[in-house]
């Protein structure tokens, strides 16, 4: 079949879907999706259908990225604009299909927003909330809209045609037109696409490989998860393109093993591809063959960077080597290789099908186009999102992100993962692109956005971050091995109180040694949240080291749990919950608690009746209390006179 | 303390899983052509059929791909995937990631050893749980998030945990 053929039946399906008189239901059924509950909503859809006699074409789609509010759930009603409802429970869906399918009421309190054309009375369009809004979908384009198991719903929204194209065009000119947009790699350093693959190309050697990363190992970040759940096709395009132009005719998918719903995705795709030969010997009757396996990861950081990817792939321990030689002179067994990260691919998709020059128009000077980031933490609105390069943190924490989580004050945003840092406020109105980032002492990253408020430590970040580079660093090289460890041991002297001055001094050293010194780029960027930290919240690290006092009540060690004499009322529901017996007092007695034997579980803070709210956490500060319980109400006068205010009272 | 009934039925069920795993080993074996490139896909179907990686299989991985013995446990004891011990029937892992970490998942995987009465890294004495820290499940827009076999739960708070893992226990 030619694509042209392949083309027209893609299209004759997609529309039969379309202008069907049978109404649609559409379930966001990724991973996230399926987290918050889908594949309960997607029974209870079934069920009542069956039970009402319902005729409707249920389609699992991928995610759209409003993960705050899954599971989502879409109608399309014959003649009416498509529905986005969000927060659906198998309950929420059987009254809608009542409501909406059966009666002819579309729930506007239920709705998130209509898609496409025409209006819903009451229902605003969804691309025109705040979350949307600044929103620019390239790569996500298809994401929760087309059925991502089913090949014909991407061709019949524009896949594969950039891919046909490029057949008819000579590979230097592909390159050239990916030079010509701008794109850089997104799986974090963001080294130029064009070059890297006319690095390749020109090595010497008939053998050549092209990889995807899909080991997306940064935690924290899902944008990579969800575009194979939700488009697996625009990758897969991607690297037909990338192969033809490098001239490999091997390739390899590397993607990790936390993945399931991801890696199943891949294979459908592949075997969709085979079926419609675009893939495989002789592609599409020309000259041109590639074949393509999925390699699973087995759950090791650092096999997400390049040259340890490929010793995975070749069976051995993932074990980073040196460069150069660069994986485009010498990479999977010797030979040249050109890797790629999975939203890379999906780009050079999506300008092979419309132009460089139409992807230029986004973006700023030296980042062009659009970046995906998964925007989550202490954010009303978690979710990912997909942004023109030059938007502000504070647009998309604010506008997008909706603010922060319970209305607390912002404290820091973290990018890059355990190679970035935490900026804090000063940098909410900087540009988002790959050189404000760096400067600033952070990194672009692969696009984890984790958003931190005030009751976030920024030591116990540090330290989680050093914690996690220490876990995984492969042990190679002695500055990333020990020196990893060195510095965790320092952080976690400082969150458990017993920091001393000249720790941060000392940190700071052994960070410079630790980024100079190691072999590759985990230990040379593991230092960075930790030196981020420490520049922009200094007085964080003094005031553990100097008051040990952490003021966002985090570092257990350097917190207290008091009873608050004036608000307790003697009930002894924490004294008997106290694991500890900890806890002395009785009925209309205030509690006080015995700070030798507390362990600092927090239970009685969970457990003490909102209505009291009796329990208080401290740190660096001992309030005034009554040492000995004492009857409920005599407290004020226990403690020695009338001035004294709870509870923040020196020590 | 686990009674010596349990640690007895314990060491049976080893027994029988270690001759299944010897006539299953044959069977996977067949589907792979012995290049070096194949072990961490063989040791990965291994553990999946067992929930760990024998010795004994991993000396006859070894001869069948034509590898060192070493090279084999290197690359078993390298990843985190893979374990050297039986795991427990349901593998209950919390998420240690970033997103999970400021949403609390020390309060999570806090509930969650309480629940089972082991810590991270350890089976129940009657193998029936295993519980894992892993970083990251790529659901961080639902943190806190917990994973038992291949099923995500999201926005978990430790009421939840609870539940959870009774229903869980329920299923046996
Ligand atoms: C420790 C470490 C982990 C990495 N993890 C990933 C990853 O998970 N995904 C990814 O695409 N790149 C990762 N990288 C970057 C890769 O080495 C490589 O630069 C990238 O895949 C190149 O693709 P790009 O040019 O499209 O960005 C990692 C690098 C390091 C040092
Ligand atoms: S950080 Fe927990 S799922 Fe990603």
């Amino acid at each position: 079949m030619s694509f042209a053929e392949i083309q027209k039946r893609a299209m004759a399906e997609w529309e039969m879907l379309q202008y069907s008189q049978t109404p649609r239901i559409l379930v966001g059924a990724a991973t996230c999706g399926r987290a918050a509950g889908a594949e309960a909503v997607l029974r209870a859809i079934d069920r009542e259908l069956k039970q009402r006699n319902i005729d409707a074409i249920i389609v699992q789609v991928g995610c759209i990225g409003l993960c705050y509010a899954e599971p989502l759930v879409d109608i399309i009603k014959p003649g009416h604009p498509r529905i986005c409802y969000g927060n659906i429970t198998p309950e929420i869906v059987a009254q809608l299909i009542e409501d909406y399918l059966v009666k002819d009421n579309p729930r506007p309190d239920l709705a998130l927003g209509t898609i496409g054309d025409g209006a819903v009375d009451g229902i605003p369009h969804l691309f025109d909330l705040p979350v949307l809004k600044s929103q620019l979908r390239i790569i996500l384009r298809h994401c929760g809209f087309i059925d991502p198991t089913n090949i014909m719903h991407s061709i019949a929204n524009g896949g594969y045609a950039g891919f046909v194209k490029t057949l008819g065009m000579k590979p230097e000119e592909i390159i050239e037109e990916i030079r010509r947009s701008g794109l850089r790699g997104r799986g974090g350093a963001g080294f130029p696409t064009g070059q890297k693959w006319d690095l390749c190309r020109r090595s010497p050697g008939e053998e050549k490989y092209i990889i995807c990363n899909a080991d997306e190992g940064d935690p924290g970040a899902f944008m990579n998860r969800s575009l194979l759940e939700s488009d697996p096709h625009s990758v897969l395009e991607g690297m037909l393109i990338g192969a033809y132009a490098i001239g490999a005719r091997e390739g390899y998918i590397y993607c990790r093993a936390e993945y399931p719903l991801a890696l199943e995705r891949l294979r459908i795709a592949l075997r969709q591809l085979e079926e419609y030969q675009l893939i495989g010997d002789s592609i599409l009757d020309s000259d041109f063959s590639f074949h393509l396996k999925i390699k699973e990861g087995a759950g090791a950081f650092v096999c997400g960077e390049e040259t340890a990817l490929m010793a995975s792939i070749e069976g051995k321990r993932g074990m980073p080597r040196s460069r150069p030689p660069f994986p485009a002179v010498s990479g999977l067994w010797g030979k040249p290789t050109n890797i790629n990260n999975v939203e890379t691919w999906a780009s050079i998709a999506a300008i092979m099908q419309r132009g460089a020059t139409w992807y230029t128009g986004y973006g700023t000077g030296k980042s062009k186009g659009t970046k995906t980031f998964s925007l989550v933490g202490k954010v009303e609105r978690t979710g990912l999102i997909e942004v023109p390069f030059g938007i502000t943190m504070r647009q998309i924490i604010y506008e997008i992100g909706g603010g922060i989580l319970e209305g607390k004050r912002f404290k820091a945003v973290q990018t890059g993962g355990p190679s970035g840092g935490c900026l804090p406020s000063d940098f909410l109105d900087t540009p988002v692109d790959y050189d404000s980032l760096t400067s600033a002492g952070s990194i672009m990253g692969s696009g984890g956005m984790i958003v931190m408020d005030e009751a976030t430590c920024m030591v116990d970040i540090a330290r989680f971050f050093l914690s996690f580079v220490q876990l995984e660093s492969c042990g190679k090289c002695i500055p990333c091995r020990w020196g990893t460890q060195q510095m965790l041991d320092i952080l976690e002297d400082i969150a458990n109180g017993r920091g001393r001055p000249g720790d941060i001094e000392l940190l700071q050293e052994l960070a410079e040694s630790v980024k100079d010194g190691s072999l590759c780029g985990l230990g040379q960027t593991a230092p960075n949240p930790v030196l981020t930290s420490i520049r922009y919240f200094r007085d964080e690290y003094k005031a553990h080291i100097e008051e040990k006092r952490c003021s966002a009540l985090v570092c257990n060690a350097l917190v207290s749990y008091y009873i608050d004499p004036d608000k307790c009322q003697g009930c002894v529901i924490c004294l008997r919950s106290c694991p500890a017996g900890a806890i002395r007092g009785g009925k209309r007695v205030v509690h006080v608690i015995d700070q030798d034997k507390c362990t600092k579980c927090g239970t009685c803070l969970n457990v003490c009746p909102p209505r009291f709210a009796a329990v208080v956490k401290a740190s660096g500060e001992r309030p005034a209390i009554p040492e000995e319980p004492v009857a409920v109400g005599l407290a004020s006068n226990n403690r020695g006179g009338q001035q004294q205010v709870w509870p923040l009272q020196a020590k | 303390m686990a009674s010596s009934s349990v640690v007895q039925g314990a060491q049976a069920l080893l027994q029988e899983q270690e001759e299944t795993i010897e006539e299953r080993l044959n069977e996977i074996l067949s589907s792979y052509q012995g290049k070096k490139e194949e072990l961490i896909p063989v040791l990965q179907q291994v553990q999946q059929v067992s929930g760990y990686l024998p010795e004994p299989a991993m000396k006859r991985i070894a001869k069948f791909l034509k590898l060192p013995e070493s090279t084999v446990f290197g690359v078993g004891t390298f990843y985190a995937q893979f374990k050297l011990v039986p795991s427990g029937r349901n593998i209950i892992r919390v998420c240690r990631g970033t997103a999970c970490h400021v949403r609390g998942a020390t309060c999570i995987l806090g509930e969650a050893e309480k629940q089972l009465g082991i810590k991270p890294g350890e089976s129940t004495s009657d193998l029936e749980y295993s519980l894992e820290a892993t970083a990251c499940f790529g659901s961080c827009a639902l943190a806190p998030v917990m994973v038992i076999s291949n099923s995500v739960y999201g926005r978990m708070t430790p009421a939840r945990v609870k539940e959870v893992l009774a229903n869980v226990g329920g299923e046996k």
